[in-house]
């Protein structure tokens, strides 16, 4: 993976931990969610739920299923996963998982790698 | 079918029961009803809690619409005078005629008058029908001291009855003792001293020889032993007799004792007649009871159908358990060990005031019958031994022996498959366990399919064993765990919580849980933590746990835009905070509705503008509304007796004491109040979680309706409260549900599945039966004290209002939030109504 892809995104003071935030990157509205457990993990996520078709990803309940890192919509409740962006609930929906890291106090996010 | 028309005479509990059972059967069965009361069927069992606030509209088995809906053709205030059988047609008093193809007696029982001279006097009354009852209520109100002549099981209900109507009560009996058809003279004699205790006087071995006028009182009755009684009202309730004229004037066969004779199909000497309930005689007896009733209904509806296959009545256990005056009487089978060679087993604690006895069959392998009184807790299994013959064990006396801890209680796996278990609605063991086997998973499915324990509800516990039982021979026993990450129920978890005082999800989650926890125990512990705590919910440990809605206090749209709704404690608010809300919705754009609960719902609100909108509200001396969580909700009030013609207390003053008190207490669901300032209940208190309604000495408390989705009407729970005692029972109530119920459960369906139900409610928060009542009120105190207006705290908290930004790296809108005007207000646009395209991954 080329370092150049990798774009400032946030600060880490602006994440929340085990909960999420958005981000704007050019027109891309990213959910960054926090998980402090097991060890500390930044997760990345497009925003836009499909199914409840608005931007509000960023506001689910983080956690596990077995041991799935996911996220729950806030409108229908959904999961999807943190790794892979597939709804576990609805098979075809998914969101789009971006790469994402952390340099000093910098989140960066590789938008180009997105799967 | 044949062309059938079928014409049914009385609408009483059986009456009614039989069209029920025609229209389920055979929807265009073309029904006529006469009725000669001025009312559809109503309750007539419960028929004491008239007295105690329930209204002739909460007694009503059914109502006007339905029977319009059933396309029933029924006439009330239509006493049928005369049957011309030849021409098969019935007349009425006011002249009308009914042409009939099958025609049904339904026309039940009138109270025997012992034929006492002046025994017609005005304040001579009976116990029978509402309109009986309004007469004692209006009797009563001039008259101090009544008297129930007859000391049965409905003697002792009418004198109940006068006692909550405040008169000096006496019950003067006949025989030696107090229901001695149900019960032998040992129970009958522990029962007239807990009744005595009571207030009541009860005086046995007295015939009563004439009433004359009295000195002190209005009569005065004379006993055959000399001995006299003043009183000012008299309720005769000496036995019922069979309403059999009708069938006497056109000749059909009656007992030699009265009632209409009829076979095993329930038809009369005529084969197009058929008789039901109190007014028919089969082999020679009348039965009294509405379960027998109901049993001859269906039997007769199925006749009446010309089904396949129809069942015979054949005859039915006269057993039966009730509460009297708060004393529990049982009697099953043959009481009074008349049976040839029967043999007793007795067993009494006069302390505490418990008699127990059970008749076997001479060769002490059968129950043949039982009493029970001052504790009913052994009917169950008493009943299913007897109704099933099952074999006694070797030593029957440890049945109703308290110190035998091996009491060999009967498993429902010892059942037969016939074992009745509801006999109010005839549903066997073999029932339930079809309804089980054919998807019903769990208890109130079970109930609404089979329809077992919604009569008396006697059968709850027995129902409710069997049911767990069958799921787990399924292999599909109801696991309680709320989720992978914790191997406990909610209720568990609450335990925990307070046991170990544990004050945050990650604690929990290290000592008990697994994993990283997910969505539905986050919000569940969150909410207990809240419950037991009351933290402010954005603190940093409990952020996460919160749903959008908690996290962000407001509620979000589908667009992901948020309404908000600041409180208005009872409904009730200025006109400058109106403008306020007005001025407030027009500056932000914000479509307005007013919302069932009393308030004002403002939406559209963006994420970013919720702290300026609530700092407006704040200002102007709002506070937050609790709309999106788990928690009270409104109190919804009526105007009350400052402005109502009607009302007969403050409802308005107490709906906003209720809600400044409640507000923010977390609980499993959201929970709804209503205060109504009288009985026509214009605030529909009965249809809400917690329902107050006032009377002319007080307020009435129901608990646990529901509207929604399914609606269910509370309970009354407790009645002409006081200020203090109605706060004290509300805070005991609320603080039980939200430790033991499930998660988001409301109340309604938490007291459908709360074992043994109202009555072990009122055990818990009356009596304090579990001994928790101290606890649960200073754990309200607590609630009460730390009340905080979460909107307040969070303006004032830098740290928290930085959760409210979109972005947060950008200043940006979300651009996928966009609307469009319907009736000059905002609506979010559909997505081919955007006009600028949105962004999709």
């Amino acid at each position: 993976m080329n370092d150049n892809k990798w774009t400032h995104l946030c600060k880490t003071s602006d994440l929340v931990k085990d909960s999420g935030v958005c981000a704007l990157l050019e027109n891309t509205q990213v959910a960054v969610f926090y998980l402090s457990r097991p060890e500390p993990k930044i997760y990345a996520v497009n925003n836009y739920d499909p199914i409840g078709k608005a931007n509000v990803m960023s506001r689910g309940i983080v956690g596990c299923l077995g041991d799935e890192p996911v996220v729950a919509s806030p409108l229908y409740k959904q999961h999807f996963s943190l790794l892979s962006g597939q709804c576990l609930e609805q098979e075809g929906s998914q969101i789009t998982v971006y790469p994402v890291r952390v340099e000093g106090d910098d989140v960066q996010l590789s938008i180009a790698n997105a799967k | 079918m044949k062309n059938n028309r079928i014409v049914v005479i009385g609408n009483g509990m059986v009456g009614h029961h039989l069209v029920e059972s025609l229209i389920s059967q055979e929807p265009k069965a073309r029904i006529t009803v006469l009725s000669s009361e001025p009312r559809l069927a109503y309750d007539r069992v419960h028929l004491s809690e008239y007295f105690s606030g329930k209204s002739a509209e909460e007694l009503a088995l059914t109502s006007e619409a339905t029977y319009k809906q059933w396309q029933v053709d029924f006439h009330c205030n239509a006493k049928v005078t005369d049957i011309k059988r030849d021409d098969k047609v019935v007349l009425t008093e006011s002249g009308q005629q009914y042409d009939y193809d099958r025609l049904v007696l339904a026309t039940g029982s009138y109270p025997f008058v012992p034929p006492i001279p002046g025994n017609d006097q005005a304040h001579c009354l009976v116990y029978r029908t509402i309109d009986d009852l309004d007469a004692i209520q209006a009797s009563a109100e001039n008259s101090r001291v009544g008297v129930v002549v007859g000391g049965g099981l409905l003697g002792l209900e009418a004198a109940n009855a006068l006692r909550q109507l405040g008169l000096q009560t006496h019950v003067v009996e006949f025989a030696p003792q107090l229901m001695a058809v149900q019960i032998d003279g040992a129970g009958g004699n522990l029962l007239k001293n807990k009744i005595e205790e009571l207030g009541v006087q009860v005086h046995c071995s007295k015939a009563t020889e004439c009433i004359v006028p009295g000195e002190g009182h209005r009569y005065k009755m004379c006993f055959a032993d000399g001995e006299t009684l003043e009183t000012d009202l008299i309720l005769f309730s000496a036995g019922i007799r069979p309403h059999d004229e009708l069938a006497r004037n056109c000749d059909l066969q009656v007992g030699e004792r009265g009632g209409i004779v009829i076979d095993n199909y329930c038809r009369t000497s005529d084969a197009d007649i058929y008789a039901v309930g109190e007014c028919a005689l089969w082999e020679q007896r009348i039965y009294g009871l509405v379960a027998p009733g109901y049993q001859m209904a269906k039997v007769a509806a199925k006749s009446l159908l010309e089904q396949e296959g129809g069942e015979q009545f054949s005859g039915a256990d006269m057993s039966t358990k009730l509460k009297l005056m708060g004393v529990d009487v049982g009697s099953i089978g043959d009481a009074h060990a008349k049976t040839p060679g029967a043999m007793s087993y007795t067993y009494e604690n006069q302390p505490l005031a418990i008699y127990k006895k059970i008749v076997v069959s001479e060769d002490g392998k059968n129950l043949l019958g039982a009493v029970l009184v001052g504790d009913c807790s052994e009917y169950d299994t008493l009943l299913q031994y007897m109704l099933n013959g099952i074999e006694l064990p070797d030593a029957p006396e440890t049945l109703i022996l308290p110190m035998a801890t091996e009491a060999p209680s009967l498993g429902v796996d010892a059942l037969p498959d016939m074992a009745s278990i509801c006999s109010c609605h005839n549903v066997s063991k073999g029932d339930v366990i079809a309804a089980i086997d054919n998807g019903a998973c769990d208890l109130s499915s079970v109930k609404s399919c089979t329809k077992a324990s919604t009569g008396c509800g006697g059968c709850s516990a027995l129902l409710k064993n069997l049911v767990d039982s069958t799921l787990e021979q399924r292999g599909l026993e109801v696991n309680t765990d709320i989720c992978e990450h914790f191997a406990y129920s909610r209720q568990e978890l609450y335990d925990i919580i307070r046991a170990e005082r544990i004050r945050s999800f990650d604690d929990l989650l290290d000592r008990h849980g697994k994993g990283l926890g997910c969505d539905t125990c986050k919000p569940a512990v969150g909410s207990i933590l809240a419950s037991h705590w009351n933290d402010y919910v954005l603190k940093e440990e409990h952020l996460p746990l919160q749903d959008t809605n908690d996290t962000y206090l407001a509620n979000m749209q589908k667009d992901g835009s948020y309404s908000v709704v600041p409180r208005v404690p009872g409904g009730e608010i200025t006109a400058d905070k109106l403008i306020v809300l007005g001025q407030l919705a027009k500056k932000y754009d914000l479509y307005t509705k007013i919302t069932g609960g009393q308030r004002v719902d403002l939406f559209g609100a963006r994420l970013e503008q919720l702290p300026e909108i609530w700092a407006e509200l704040i200002d102007a001396g709002f506070e937050t509304g609790h709309a999106y969580g788990k928690s009270l909700r409104t109190v919804k009030s009526c105007v009350g007796d400052s402005w109502c013609r009607y009302g007969v207390q403050d409802s308005v003053s107490m709906a906003i004491f209720l809600e400044n008190r409640y507000k923010g207490l977390r609980a499993p669901h959201k929970i709804k109040m209503a205060v109504s300032g009288c009985t026509r209940e214009c605030a529909e208190a009965q249809s809400k979680d917690i329902g107050v309604i006032a009377t002319e000495n007080g307020w009435n408390l129901y608990v646990c309706g529901n509207g929604g989705m399914r609606p269910r009407h509370a309970d009354l729970f407790a009645t002409d409260l006081d200020d203090e005692g109605l706060i004290r029972c509300i805070d005991r109530i609320l603080m039980f549900y939200i430790r033991t119920a499930d998660r988001l459960q409301r109340t309604s369906v938490w007291m459908e599945n709360l074992e043994g139900g109202l009555e072990y409610l009122q055990k818990v928060v009356i009596d304090d039966h579990l001994g928790v009542c101290h606890e649960l009120e200073s754990q309200i105190a607590h609630i009460v004290e730390s009340y905080q207006c979460e909107w307040k705290t969070t303006l004032e908290n830098p740290e928290s209002l930085k959760r409210f930004r979109q972005f947060v790296n950008s200043d940006e809108s979300d651009e996928g939030i966009q609307f469009i005007r319907v009736r000059d207000q905002i609506s979010p646009a559909g997505e081919n109504q955007k006009t600028k395209t949105v962004e999709m991954a």
